[in-house]
């Protein structure tokens, strides 16, 4: 019937959609790309040479791979420090998060509106707002904390960053478990309670296989959440603590197209590999999927 | 009873503790300090002169006003732009055919991809020697790098709504989409055995049921463009200043008698967000007592 029409439709804007990814592409590998070709006439390596991400030609061996890598090239140890702060962030805001979420989505009690206002406020409120005043409190507090003996810096450190990050993503790591906890039968709790199980057994056998799911999702969203922040780790990391969007930042500036687009591969890697896991729990009525608007 | 509230309190303490701390408290001193208390330099005592020399002065009163213009506009025609786009697309994807996944997928592609990320794409497309322009050289549209009209870092802030659509579209899609699909056809097949045209479908049928899932996502995305810093950092120019940008200028000044501007510039920026937020929230609670 109408077929063809509808598939060239639905090709133009799919290319549309893939465009900033094909650009990605084309200019991490192009050489000598002139104006006005569309397509570069030479390919090469160069920028992930320069990178130092991939050996120079005519020495790539397995071991120079290995002596390059293990040289710690600034692009690894961005993606090292975003993944290590990714990681601690997301397991402190489950582990933070969990009560919270089943508090919310199993009882009814006095201020829970109160309640959710205050862990979906900052979601709401531009981060600018907040992030001003928390670079101000963080080294009145460093003074505080150094006057008291304990030597611990906030401003500019790894920990300082990973806890701020706990702020936008707290809010998405709440919602989506109260949302899971809301479908979740306590009872069955009870019954292993009845049977004599222990409190952590209880945890183990009964609650987490159950929200185990919803779990999984959560994770992953607050992993992304915090993957992608930028002006709260230039804030509070002073410059000092370069994570990958903190250095792909920097090269923005550098008007080297090639080496921008290399960056940005890397850093958009693990953020498609997590929407190909989680694209089939996307729905517009999760929460979840609001995590996506604030990425 | 009461075991249980206490149970409930403490199950809430370390969220609450955390969100208190970090955002509420950074929130309040913030404000203060946009009240010019500040005692680390002896200033204790509270006024609106940071408020009135960002909005009235002679010295910032044009850039605060051309910047709260272009953040308007920026935020107004993303929101708008991308919501019609991703109605468009979404009818288009719901209904079934080979190839479905594919398409649904390519559309939620630029969804987790950071907002930095596609500015920076928006670069590599639609500069003067980006691959916008140069498809149009390979057609004998341009000549030269020259001929494109400068779409990123432009005053009108076409590269940062560029950026923004890309990303918004996705995220607007997802939840039409997932609304079209909840509903199914039978309310628009009803419509059409009862003579109603595709534009009447749309308009009466279709569009009133999407509208509060997309309401709220507008706002979402509104208050979002409005308030961002990444994409008009690396999309902007130097005047007009969207005031994010605006605001953490004049906080990494130097001179430190800026930073009460800077951060009386986001108070501004975050009233105005929770103003228009109200407003909907009122708009709504009284469309659904209407009904």
């Amino acid at each position: 019937m109408r077929r063809v029409p509808f598939y060239a439709a639905v090709i133009a804007i799919s290319i549309a959609f893939l465009a900033p990814v094909i650009s990605f592409m084309i200019n991490a590998f192009a050489y000598r790309w002139f104006y006005p070709q569309l397509v570069p006439k030479e390919w090469s390596l160069q920028a992930w040479v320069r990178l130092k991400l991939i050996p120079r030609p005519g020495d790539r061996t397995l071991e120079s791979f290995i002596d390059l890598w293990t040289g710690v090239p600034d692009v690894i140890s961005a993606l090292w420090l975003s993944l290590a702060i990714g990681t601690l962030v997301t397991g402190t805001s489950v582990i933070i998060g969990l009560p919270a979420a089943r508090a919310l989505g199993l009882y009814r009690f006095r201020g829970k509106k109160i309640v959710e206002f205050m862990i979906i406020a900052p979601t709401i409120v531009p981060p600018i707002a907040f992030s001003l005043g928390l670079n101000i409190n963080f080294i009145r507090w460093d003074m505080a904390l150094m006057n008291a003996g304990i030597p611990i810096d906030l401003a500019g450190s790894v920990f300082g960053v990973s806890l701020v990050h706990l702020v936008p993503v707290m809010p998405y790591v709440v919602l989506t478990l109260s949302g899971v906890f809301a479908n979740y039968d306590a009872d069955y709790e009870a019954q292993a309670r009845s049977l004599g199980a222990p409190p952590w057994r209880i945890f183990w056998d009964v609650t987490l296989p159950a929200i185990l799911p919803g779990l999984f999702v959560a994770a992953l969203f607050a992993f992304l959440v915090s993957w992608s922040q930028y002006l709260l780790t230039f804030l509070i990391g002073q410059g000092r603590v370069v994570t990958l969007p903190a250095l792909l930042f920097s090269a923005a500036g550098s008007g080297n197209n090639a080496m921008i687009a290399a960056i940005s591969l890397v850093f958009i890697a693990p953020a498609i590999l997590i929407l190909l896991v989680t694209s089939r729990y996307l729905s517009g009525e999760s929460s979840a999927a609001g995590g996506f608007g604030r990425v | 009873m009461k075991w249980e509230r206490i149970r409930i309190a403490v199950m809430l303490a370390p969220t609450l503790l955390v969100i208190s701390i970090l955002f509420f408290g950074s929130l309040l001193y913030g404000f203060l300090q946009s009240l010019g208390y500040n005692p680390n330099i002896g200033a204790t005592d509270i006024n609106f002169d940071a408020y009135l020399r960002v909005m009235f002065s002679e010295e910032f009163s044009g850039r605060f006003w051309s910047g709260l213009t272009l953040s308007l506009w920026v935020a107004f025609c993303s929101t708008f732009v991308s919501a019609a786009i991703a109605i468009f697309v979404a009818l288009l994807l719901r209904r079934t055919f080979f190839g479905k996944k594919l398409a649904v997928f390519f559309f939620q592609l630029n969804l987790p991809i950071p907002h930095l990320v596609i500015a920076v794409g928006m670069i590599m497309l639609f500069s003067q020697s980006g691959l916008v322009s140069r498809m149009l050289g390979e057609l004998g549209l341009v000549t030269s790098p020259r001929d494109f009209p400068a779409l990123t870092k432009d005053a009108y802030g076409i590269g940062i709504i560029l950026a923004y659509i890309w990303k918004e579209v996705a995220f607007f899609g997802i939840i039409v989409l997932a609304i079209l699909q909840s509903l199914g056809e039978d309310y628009e097949a009803v419509a059409q055995s009862l003579g109603a045209n595709r534009w009447q479908r749309f308009r009466t049928v279709t569009l009133p049921l999407i509208m509060p899932g997309l309401m709220s996502a507008s706002i979402i995305v509104f208050a979002f463009t409005f308030g961002s810093y990444e994409v008009p950092r690396i999309l902007g120019v130097g005047y007009p200043k969207m005031l994010p940008v605006m605001s953490l200028d004049f906080f990494l000044n130097p001179d430190l008698n800026a930073r009460a501007e800077g951060m009386a510039l986001s108070m501004i920026i975050a009233f105005i967000v929770l103003v228009l937020i109200f407003i909907y929230m009122y708009i709504t609670a009284r469309t659904v007592r209407k009904d």
